[in-house]
């Protein structure tokens, strides 16, 4: 492919600056993984669906296999390997590791980021499909109901599911939502 | 995908020029058209980027609220006056896709995105909507997720958002943008349902550009009494088999106007207007309820696999008015 065809894109990943030229095809989940060298977003059903996928783009979460990377131009982006601080896991991976929060572990560097970004929104106050009363604001009850629902967009094969929502909740405990 | 030129366009002006040239499509949240870029449904030879143009508030207008085009679903879901007045938007939002999808996806891309039809999806099947007079895969096929009102002999797709079922529902007006200037497009009048020519979804014209959604100011009697009731085939993160959107306006028991529309069931957000003319005037409870379910699936006609939906549409209209009538309290 000739320059003129390619796009100039700048993003900001796990806090290192790229400056790029791509073909306007590349969707984020495949530049991260073969031009970033940061394979632990992982490629699902490259269709929106299961949210492997999912990053944490200007603190939200999204599906990357659907998103150009050049509409992206100038954003911000946390992906798995930015949860962490060197060997100091993010909370919310030791507790994945405490309760067992996943099996073959493919859909686990998404799970993290959704619920990464799920814990802002609730800190938000954001109303999901099963608030029971969305027209009242306020502090998010974080049940078992709503991590189940805030969480939907992850699924997971081996059926971890009774331990993710075990270190989501655990997290929440501590952290007193 | 198919390879395509990209232009981000910086004004309406230009994005409007841009979309004039052959084949070209806007993209804005991509969670749709990417997705059928990858299926090789749609083969867009240039990509008209518009999110950097300013359609992206939320602001009050004749006592109303216009929703930008360019407001991602999660935002407009959880605007504080949105959550306040319109409640019913909120919850048909919240009720479609995930987290992630709602954080990508756009107002104007909710109203543009296409039936999820698998003979729609699947290039090696025919359909009249992918291409014009090759066939219909889903007449004679597996139909559960297909349409029961407003079909034709050519395509029983159904349109797959839940948000516009809501807007369908409070007779919001979509604005639009083209060459020759502003139009307004009354909600009701912008899905299509498919006839002879199924391949086209929207009156949206090919050279237009939604700018924005505006609700109206007089839809907001219905914020007490709405509720949007999904019914799909597990609890969270799938489309409707079928939805309704219920809204009542209840004074000393009596309903004075009631506005419901329904989706999965047709080509298009159905606006169930024979039950919403049989509920005014009366009383708000069951026997009301059921005459109005009674009233509007009457004229709903199944295929072998879908013929569950009209007994499923009725006790859903009997459901969600019931809730909507007890201030959205489902116990």
């Amino acid at each position: 492919m000739s320059n003129e065809e390619t796009v100039a894109v700048r993003l900001r990943v796990n806090g290192t600056n790229y400056g790029l030229r791509l073909d306007p095809r590349t969707t984020l989940l495949n530049l991260l993984r073969e031009k970033l060298d940061l394979p632990g977003t992982k490629k699902g059903c490259d269709h929106g669906q299961c949210g492997a996928c999912t990053i944490i783009i200007d603190g939200r979460r999204i599906n990357s296999c659907l998103a150009l990377a050049v509409i992206y131009d100038g954003s911000e982006i946390t992906t798995v390997e930015g949860l962490s601080k060197g060997d100091e896991l993010h909370p919310l991976q030791t507790a994945f590791v405490r309760h067992e929060g996943f099996q073959c572990g493919y859909c686990t560097s998404g799970q993290l980021c959704s619920a990464v970004a799920m814990l802002n929104e609730v800190d938000q106050g954001t109303a999901s499909h099963v608030t029971a009363d969305v027209r009242k604001e306020g502090n998010v009850v974080l049940t078992d109901d709503e991590i189940r629902e805030r969480m939907s967009g992850n699924i997971c094969r081996c059926g971890a599911y009774p331990g993710i929502i075990a270190a989501i909740r655990e997290v929440t405990q501590q952290r007193g939502v | 995908m198919n390879p395509f030129a990209y232009t981000r366009a910086t004004n309406q002006q230009a994005a409007i020029q841009a979309i004039a040239q052959q084949n070209a499509k806007f993209i804005a949240g991509g969670t749709n058209l990417l997705d059928l870029m990858k299926e090789h449904v749609e083969q867009p030879s240039r990509l008209i980027d518009i999110n950097r143009l300013e359609l992206t508030q939320i602001v009050e207008r004749n006592g109303g609220l216009r929703l930008g085009a360019l407001v991602k679903n999660s935002d407009t879901a959880n605007h504080r006056l949105v959550r306040e007045r319109y409640p019913l938007v909120t919850q048909a939002i919240l009720a479609g896709a995930s987290a992630q999808l709602r954080n990508a996806a756009t107002n104007g891309g909710n109203l543009m995105q296409r039936t999820r039809c698998y003979y729609f999806y699947d290039t090696a099947m025919p359909c009249n909507k992918r291409e014009p007079d090759s066939g219909c895969g889903a007449l004679e096929g597996f139909s559960r997720i297909h349409a029961i009102f407003g079909t034709s002999s050519r395509c029983i797709a159904t349109h797959p958002s839940d948000m516009c079922v809501a807007l369908a529902a409070l007779d919001a007006t979509v604005q639009v943008e083209g060459p020759q200037g502003p139009r307004s497009i009354p909600f009701a009048e912008f899905h299509r349902l498919p006839g002879d020519t199924p391949q086209i979804d929207t009156n949206l014209r090919r050279d237009e550009l939604i700018t924005a959604i505006d609700l109206p100011a007089t839809a907001n009697v219905f914020a007490d009494h709405s509720y949007y009731l999904k019914v799909r085939d597990r609890a969270s993160y799938a489309f409707a088999l079928v939805s309704v959107a219920a809204a009542l306006d209840i004074r000393n028991g009596v309903i004075q106007e009631a506005r419901v529309a329904m989706g999965g069931v047709a080509h298009k957000p159905w606006r169930a207007t024979k039950a919403e003319v049989t509920l005014k005037g009366q009383r708000a409870d069951e026997s009301s309820f059921r005459g109005a379910a009674e009233a509007e699936m009457q004229s709903a006609v199944g295929t072998e696999h879908n013929r569950f939906k009209i007994e499923l549409g009725r006790r859903a209209i009997v459901r969600a008015l019931t809730i909507a009538a007890n201030s959205g309290r489902t116990a």
